[in-house]
């Protein structure tokens, strides 16, 4: 990845900007907090955090319209805030307890919400590509035009059933976008001890899947390409692959010491790439916003963060009764 | 505002850990992100980040102290300005709102192994004089997945050669004629994929029947069977249901092999949140599969290919269902249970036939309905001849038939008159040749011996 700082001067507002700004910055507080739980056990089992890779999912985000769905695998916090899920909700989810999504019942990896068309949430690695074919198959055959965003990353990608999804995707011209977060280590492995080609977006290629490679570090990139994949399966021309190349702060999990790759590589991202502080840029530099503006935005960010937070610790533990509920729908007399 | 920074937790088990290294030392400004310490857990050695902004007002617990508690303070964040000494630290030692916590020991039932219990409706009375048509298990479940497309829109079968081929077994034919090719769609030969897209299209809230050519090949398919049709329910709070039905021929054909002969009854009636069918009539395969398409839970629908071609009277109704959960007394009997189901009611009704030659009255329940099972009736059967054969193809171990010796053992023991006999396939996987093949599935025979064996004869 080109280790350059975005001048483009892209078509967007200032208003459109501050929310990226916002929604990222949310995302980001959100998972500081999120880890910050964990560390104090009110979080528990597998945490993945999201933090570097907010602008894939804000600016993936910026070209849906109501109805489009998205679905995901468990690195999945930033991708429900992204979409308008309440916060409260997703960190007492976290937290196991009653006010969270799944009622506490499904934790950090396993969280849904029909109203914003969020379908999960799913551990089994690149179980929710088909899945997410799926939900457009179930548009496609109402006639809509919507679209489904699936998410996977760089070491679901090597998945056989990606490459199934991918040939009856493209048979059947589903209106679903292929995200490929690829932040260059699958859990603990780097890409190029994987994965035998470097560009993972032109493997739809043997399928007749167009893809295209974007900087998911720069929000306006991702929003460009995003706008572009979902022109065109709303025109009904069948799937896209998007390989949005990213990179996480954090470990792959909370308890991932991390040692396959220098604190120096870290840095130098957060340094010179961080998706945040490339849009705090534009802001002050192209005098969309002052210092004090954004300062007021990061306090109302905290303030939502901090709130979830403790919602999070008041909600209480569910129902010992949940433990045998949602087993089974009853079937309509 | 003066904090304690805590010893935090670094992986799901950790309790304790060693405090290997301070990268910060008081009076060092850290803002989120900055690395603070190596901590070293019973795994790995890690670094602990800074959550917020502020100056490290005073180092509590010294480098490379062992056995620091989760939770303890072990450094004090002030602002400018502050002190350390705005805070007292705490004695430490792990969180204290264990006492808040509900006790998780509380027994939640008498029998902890008991399945969660499902609403069953009510079985179908069929009038007075209405016509029996024979028809083969074949044409009842075509007739069964016509009538459900013809009823609602949201109803597609999807599959391997469902389509133009009209279905490897024929069990389509004339669908695609009927129904289209947006409502009946081949496939390629890729079970995974294909059943990922049949899960996802319910959670779209469409109601799609999965054609697997055989079970044996949903193999391939299970993760999406169970982790993600199954699960889903339970994982999401009750939000998202998954109206699917997985439908194929089952267990043993003739001469195909260990990989195409596999029985998995046991297999998908363990999982929670599956509904599992193994229908033996054709009147049953109908009524049970209309059902199990309008159900709102993902449903296995277990057929079987020697019984495709088999007929049955099949009532001529306009809507005739089955409901899932119910069992059904074949033949009333005085003197012996036997509980079968699928094809296992071949032998369970030839054995029956004979042992009655031989002055033995045997009562043939067919289950029909694998989760939720009707235990009940097999109770109520047992309670009332004492002795009990179960019969499957499917192997022995942890076999429908153990579960329900079990079952009968927890809630009958007093009525059984004889240990439980389970006839099942054998413990081995399915031979080619001719003579070893039939060996090695059960035969009425077995079924014979075991009756006269629990009834002491």
């Amino acid at each position: 990845m080109a280790a350059k700082k975005t001048t483009k001067k892209a078509n967007v507002s200032k208003e459109e900007l501050l929310s990226y700004y916002r929604d990222m910055l949310l995302i980001r507080r959100f998972e500081e907090k999120a880890g910050q739980l964990y560390g104090m056990g009110l979080i528990g089992g597998f945490c993945h955090l999201y933090i570097g890779q907010e602008a894939v999912v804000v600016g993936l985000e910026a070209a849906t319209k109501d109805g489009d769905k998205r679905i995901t695998s468990y690195r999945d916090h930033g991708h429900m805030l992204a979409c308008g899920m309440d916060p409260k909700g997703v960190m007492a989810e976290l937290t196991g307890r009653e006010g969270g999504y799944s009622k506490g019942k499904g934790g950090s990896m396993h969280m849904f919400s029909k109203e914003k068309h969020f379908y999960g949430g799913h551990g089994i690695v690149a179980a929710q590509v088909p899945l997410g074919a799926g939900l457009a198959f179930s548009d496609k055959y109402r006639g809509n035009d919507n679209v489904t965003f699936t998410y996977f990353g760089d070491g679901a990608a090597n998945q056989g059933q990606v490459y199934e999804t991918f040939n009856m995707a493209a048979l059947w011209d589903l209106p679903v976008i292929f995200v490929i977060e690829n932040n260059q280590y699958a859990m603990g492995t780097a890409m190029a001890r994987s994965t035998s080609s470097p560009d993972i977006y032109t493997r739809g290629a043997a399928f007749g899947v167009k893809g295209e490679a974007v900087d998911g570090m720069d929000v306006l990139a991702v929003k460009e390409a995003s706008e572009k994949a979902v022109a065109h399966c709303r025109a009904g021309k069948g799937p896209y692959i998007l390989e949005v190349k990213t990179y996480r702060y954090r470990g792959h999990s909370m308890s991932d010491p991390a040692k396959y790759r220098t604190r120096e590589e870290v840095q130098k991202m957060r340094d010179e790439r961080d998706c945040i502080e490339q849009v705090r840029d534009i802001l002050l530099t192209g005098k969309h916003a002052t210092d004090e503006d954004l300062k007021a935005i990061d306090k109302e960010i905290k303030g939502i963060v901090n709130e979830a937070a403790e919602f999070s610790k008041e909600s209480p533990e569910p129902s010992l009764d949940e433990l045998y509920t949602d087993i089974y729908m009853e079937a309509e007399a | 505002m003066a904090t304690e920074i805590l010893m935090p937790a670094l992986s799901p088990t950790m309790e304790e850990g060693t405090l290997a290294k301070w990268l910060v030392k008081e009076g060092d400004t850290v803002s989120s992100g900055d690395i603070m310490a190596e901590i070293e857990t019973d795994k790995a050695t890690m670094e602990f980040e800074a959550v917020d902004e502020g100056i490290i007002g005073k180092i509590l617990i010294a480098e490379g102290t062992e056995g620091v508690k989760v939770n303890t303070a072990i450094a004090i964040l002030v602002e400018e300005g502050e002190s350390a000494d705005d805070v007292e630290a705490s004695s430490g030692g792990g969180s204290d709102d264990d006492e808040d916590k509900a006790p998780i020991d509380e027994p939640m039932s008498a029998n902890p192994g008991a399945p969660v219990t499902v609403v069953v409706p009510a079985e179908m009375d069929i009038p007075e004089g209405t016509e029996m048509k024979p028809t083969t298990v074949r044409e009842a479940l075509r007739d069964a997945m016509a009538e459900e497309m013809r009823r609602s829109e949201d109803v597609f079968l999807m599959g391997e050669e469902v389509a133009e081929y009209q279905g490897a077994y024929k069990i389509s034919q004339g669908l695609l004629d009927e129904f289209g090719a947006k409502r009946v769609i081949d496939t390629p030969i890729t079970e995974h994929g294909f059943a990922g897209i049949g899960v996802g299209a319910a959670f779209g809230g469409l109601n799609p029947i999965v054609e697997f050519m055989t079970f044996n090949f949903a193999m391939q398919a299970i993760d999406h069977i169970i982790n993600s049709a199954a699960k889903t329910l339970y994982m999401s709070g009750g939000q998202m249901g998954c109206p699917i039905v997985f439908r194929g021929p089952n267990g043993a054909a003739a001469r195909v092999g260990a990989q195409h002969s596999h029985d998995y009854a046991a297999w998908y009636s363990q999982i929670p949140g599956l509904k599992v069918v193994m229908p033996y009539s054709a009147a049953d395969a109908k009524g049970l599969l209309k059902s199990a398409i309008r159900d709102p839970n993902p449903v296995v629908f277990l057929e079987n290919e020697i019984l495709y071609g088999q007929s049955f009277d099949v009532p001529v109704m306009d809507d005739y269902t089955v409901p899932l959960g119910k069992a059904k007394i074949w033949r009333e009997g005085t003197d012996v249970t036997i509980v079968s189901f699928g094809i296992g009611m071949k032998y369970a009704l030839e054995a029956a036939d004979k042992l009655a030659e031989d002055g033995i009255n045997a009562e043939v329940l067919d289950l029909r309905t694998l989760r939720p099972m009707d235990t009940g009736a097999i109770i109520e059967s047992v309670k009332k001849t004492n002795r009990c054969v179960t019969v499957e193809e499917g192997f022995p171990v942890c076999s429908i038939g153990s579960y329900i010796s079990s079952v009968l053992m927890q809630e009958a023991f007093d009525y059984l008159d004889a240990p439980v006999i389970n006839c099942t396939g054998k413990d081995v996987p399915m031979p080619y040749a001719a003579n070893l093949e039939k060996l090695a599935l059960t035969t009425t025979k077995e079924v014979i011996d075991a009756v006269k064996a629990v009834t002491y004869r």
